[in-house]
């Protein structure tokens, strides 16, 4: 059943801060295998400008695409999230993720489009810091897929 | 941001090395672990033959994050990503055996933008078959 387009535009209340901490982004950088010591030495980063570690650039998809559970699992939206696909995904820097922020994600439904018997949901997360400055924005694709016919 | 590369040293087409990217079950259990994906198409053959998929398959995201290591390892600094955005367009599939999959990335200057920034656009295959569509960063230069 196609999704009620009145969502569309609808924002979702902002998520508890999460913090970013240097050890977790070690782990995530050496789970994709990138030794980049700007991710794991604070030396390094500070050498590029940064104040501390940075976290490699999908790092923060984490964080957002948890905040978009808000927006997946709405009962009034009722998505069917076992026949969820990830479609696209991009993200807009200000700046790098950092060890440190606290940062929180407002959700907000972008679109909802009905193509042959699939929902296709368009969520954008904005990313702020503990001071209320913009970090990163996140637009998540999600293409739920027709339910087969009994 | 300190990036080492120069914008007034490329030129559109100007290619970023490329890169092979290894991908085995374990990579997939460890990328779950720390992005918090336990989806069991990731790591449950069982699971994930039972939805209609050929086999495990590699997190989209895990394919994003390795792609775009070709344009940061090229700049030097993770910080000169100003956008980078991605279709998942095929699974990477990832067999139970010592080899795994691979991901091959490559990448180019398409065009050179506004407060020395470029378009980098990116190439991803496995087992020959294109996984990521239009993959592109922009990024800021020195």
């Amino acid at each position: 059943m196609a999704l009620d387009q009145s969502f569309v535009g609808r924002t979702y209340p902002p998520t508890d801060p999460y913090e970013v901490g240097r050890e977790k982004i070690r782990e995530f950088a050496e789970a994709v295998g990138d030794t980049n010591p700007a991710y794991t030495d604070p030396e390094a980063a500070k050498a590029l400008g940064h104040p501390d570690v940075v976290a490699p650039p999908t790092f923060v998809f984490a964080i957002t695409f948890k905040a978009a559970g808000q927006v997946v699992q709405d009962p009034q939206l009722g998505l069917d999230y076992s026949r969820v696909v990830h479609g696209d995904q991009k993200f807009s820097y200000v700046r790098p993720v950092r060890a440190g922020d606290r940062l929180t994600v407002t959700s907000t439904i972008e679109a909802i489009k009905s193509m042959a018997g699939n929902d296709i949901l368009d969520i954008r997360g904005e990313v702020h810091d503990e001071a209320g400055e913009h970090v990163v924005t996140a637009w998540t694709k999600l293409v739920a897929r027709a339910a087969q016919e009994a | 941001m300190t990036a080492k590369i120069a914008y007034d040293d490329v030129e559109v087409g100007t290619e970023l090395p490329a890169r092979t990217f290894p991908v085995t079950r374990a990579t997939l259990v460890q990328y779950a672990g720390a992005s918090g994906d336990f989806n069991p198409i990731h790591w449950n053959e069982k699971f994930a033959k039972e939805v209609g998929l050929p086999d495990v398959i590699a997190h989209g995201m895990f394919t994003m994050a390795e792609a775009i290591r070709v344009v940061t390892d090229w700049t030097g600094d993770p910080g000169a990503v100003v956008e980078y955005g991605v279709r998942f367009t095929k699974p990477v599939i990832v067999p139970n055996d010592d080899k795994g999959a691979e991901i091959e990335v490559s990448a180019k200057v398409a065009a050179k933008l506004d407060d020395n920034t470029v378009r980098v656009d990116l190439t991803a295959t496995s087992a020959g078959q294109k996984v990521l569509g239009m993959s592109r960063a922009v990024v800021r230069l020195a």
